[in-house]
């Protein structure tokens, strides 16, 4: 799928910050995303993505910087650019008063759109979901998976130019994710931007063309997948396991193996160009790891490795 | 999505409208949710906010009513003791439903169902949001109104047409108390401020003026209950109840409008702080 061609950039953020009170959620960060991209925002819980989310979306106000979707201020015009959004929020904030169809026609109605068009479309929405066999049964009565699928069919209602994602596929078996991966990559080729936040780094991989790592508030990294693994990352990582209690003490005579050395309570890790080659030297050196795996590095050291590995909040 | 977006696609024509953004004319998507919702799932709550003036009126009417005899009538004549309070507990159940639901049931569907986050995720403003649940609330206000009045006929204490226009008085008073009652739950954060709310609803309904004239108290205190909105409700419908106009009733009527648009100045220049946190 070939680019769209290069115009402004739909979503613009400068120096875009936001606080409560001392606490600073998001501060400070910049970005561009040009029509038909597929963008990430990455980074650990509390890391200021919702923030982000809810504030391109006009619901949120910003305290500094300034931020246009499609040309225009979400703020001064919500209205208009919402119109325009699908949002899929984090928690699923489904309407349990209604049942499962009526949410997602009524949901449409706040969109202004007529019951003619709605209708065919939520049977649509419905097949996508797999909730046809639901679509009379209360909303409290689906589990949790079938909430946040019903969530993601609901943002698509309105035919959205942008969809905001926030960790769209937590809770999804592994069958659903893959059908809503193939979902997002169709709406890519019709050219819908995604702007997606998530945990999963084989999911920022797959669906996202450039993406940013956010930390307390703050841009740490920006670029696509392979470019952030050359940047931040080696080309391989080899990881050695030599049993819990030797894998820090050996961690000394591994000095100097490869780029970069790890150790962690269960494996250590030795981010190398050539894995084999470091492999090779660490046997070379009498050193007899109980096991020991080369594998190609990946958007989850980058992670690691910009955000830390404590775990936050 | 047939054929692929193009950039002109992405381009956004800004809208001249004034307050384009915080309203986009669609309240109705909002109402007609209320009515969806309410058909199928909370029509009992709405039976029960019925019954509740219609138990007061039993109860101090009939029962208490029995020994205090007849009262003293806005017009001078004679009345009823049930006749004397009806119209009262009308408005008091007026302001009681417009509070409710402008204050408890905003809060909870802005802070716990999230019910308003997923609205304002669409073209919806909280201009629409705010017009649409106000209006669910004085149809509800409406229709309890309408009921009560029925109940005060079957009890006889309906003695001219003009009593039918308590019906859209009662509305009046519950547009006051709503507009005003959803710019103060914008103040609110947590469940102990809203509790204010009834501290100081409950006073007010005791001592309006709602179950004897407001003679029996000293000059000050008149005074006191006279700025308060409910004695203006309380008196109002009274005087339509038997049909006695006088120039006051102008002054109740007109205390409610200049409520009405200070409350809905109030509420919307609040509706930043009160859904886009």
């Amino acid at each position: 799928m070939p680019p769209l061609p290069a115009g402004p950039p739909v979503i613009s953020a400068q120096q875009l910050s936001k606080h409560y009170g001392d606490f600073k959620a998001v501060d400070g960060i910049s970005f561009e995303v040009p029509a038909g991209e597929s963008f990430g925002l990455l980074g650990p819980n509390g890391a200021g993505k919702s923030t982000t989310m809810r504030m391109i979306g006009g619901v949120s106000q910003r305290t500094s910087g300034g931020l246009t979707i499609m040309g225009l201020d979400p703020e001064d015009h919500g209205p208009e650019v919402r119109a325009h959004l699908g949002v899929v929020p984090q928690q699923d904030n489904l309407d349990e008063e209604l049942r499962v169809r009526d949410n997602l026609l009524v949901y449409g109605r706040y969109f202004g759109l007529p019951m003619s068009y709605l209708k065919p479309k939520a049977d649509e929405l419905l097949e996508f979901a797999q909730l046809t066999d639901k679509a009379s049964a209360k909303v409290d009565s689906l589990s949790g998976g079938m909430k946040r699928r019903l969530t993601i069919a609901r943002s698509l209602i309105n035919e959205p130019k942008i969809l905001l994602l926030d960790e769209p596929t937590t809770g999804l078996d592994p069958q659903a994710r893959h059908i809503l991966w193939d979902r997002l990559f169709r709406l890519k080729e019709s050219g819908v931007t995604l702007i997606l936040t998530t945990h999963y780094m084989d999911e920022a991989e797959q669906l996202c063309d450039r993406l940013v790592v956010v930390d307390k508030g703050r841009i740490m990294a920006e670029g696509s997948p392979a470019q952030l693994i050359r940047e931040h990352s080696t080309r391989e990582v080899l990881e050695l396991r030599f049993g819990s209690e030797r894998n820090t003490t050996v961690a000394a005579d591994l000095q100097g193996i490869g780029e970069r050395l790890e150790p962690l309570p269960d494996r250590v890790l030795i981010y190398a160009h050539d894995g084999e080659a470091a492999l090779e030297q660490v046997t070379s050196r009498g050193l007899k790891p109980l096991t020991s795996l080369v594998r190609r590095s990946s958007l989850e050291d980058v992670f690691l490795r910009l955000t830390g590995r404590s775990l936050v909040d | 999505m047939t054929t692929p977006l193009t950039t002109q696609d992405y381009a956004l024509e800004a809208s001249r409208r004034p307050l384009a953004a915080l309203y986009s004319r669609n309240a109705r998507a909002v109402i007609a949710r209320g009515l969806l919702a309410t058909r199928s799932s909370n029509w009992l709550i709405m039976v029960s906010g019925f019954f509740e003036p219609v138990l007061y009126l039993v109860s101090m009417g009939v029962g208490l009513g029995a020994l205090v005899g007849a009262v003293e009538g806005p017009n001078g004549q004679e009345i009823s003791y049930a006749a004397y309070i009806a119209p009262a507990l009308l408005a008091v159940s007026a302001m009681n439903g417009a509070v409710y639901d402008s204050t408890w049931n905003v809060f909870f569907k802005m802070n716990f169902a999230k019910l308003y986050q997923g609205m304002l995720y669409t073209s919806l403003g909280p201009l629409d949001v705010a017009i649409g649940e106000i209006f669910l609330a004085l149809l509800r206000g409406a229709m309890y109104a309408t009921g009560f009045t029925a109940v005060m006929a079957v009890m006889g204490l309906i003695t001219t047409p003009v009593a039918l226009l308590m019906i859209p008085a009662s509305v009046v008073i519950a547009f006051g108390f709503a507009s005003f009652g959803m710019g103060i739950t914008s103040f609110m954060k947590t469940f102990q401020q809203m509790e204010w709310v009834n501290f100081v609803m409950l006073p007010m309904f005791l001592f309006s003026a709602t179950f004897y004239p407001l003679s029996v108290y000293p000059q000050g205190i008149q005074w006191f209950i006279q700025a308060l909105p409910l004695w203006h409700g309380v008196e109002l419908l009274r005087q339509i109840s038997v049909a006695a106009f006088t120039p006051a009733t102008v002054v109740h009527l007109s205390y409610f409008l200049v409520m009405i648009a200070v409350g809905m100045l109030l509420t919307t220049l609040r509706l930043r702080k009160l859904f886009l946190r």
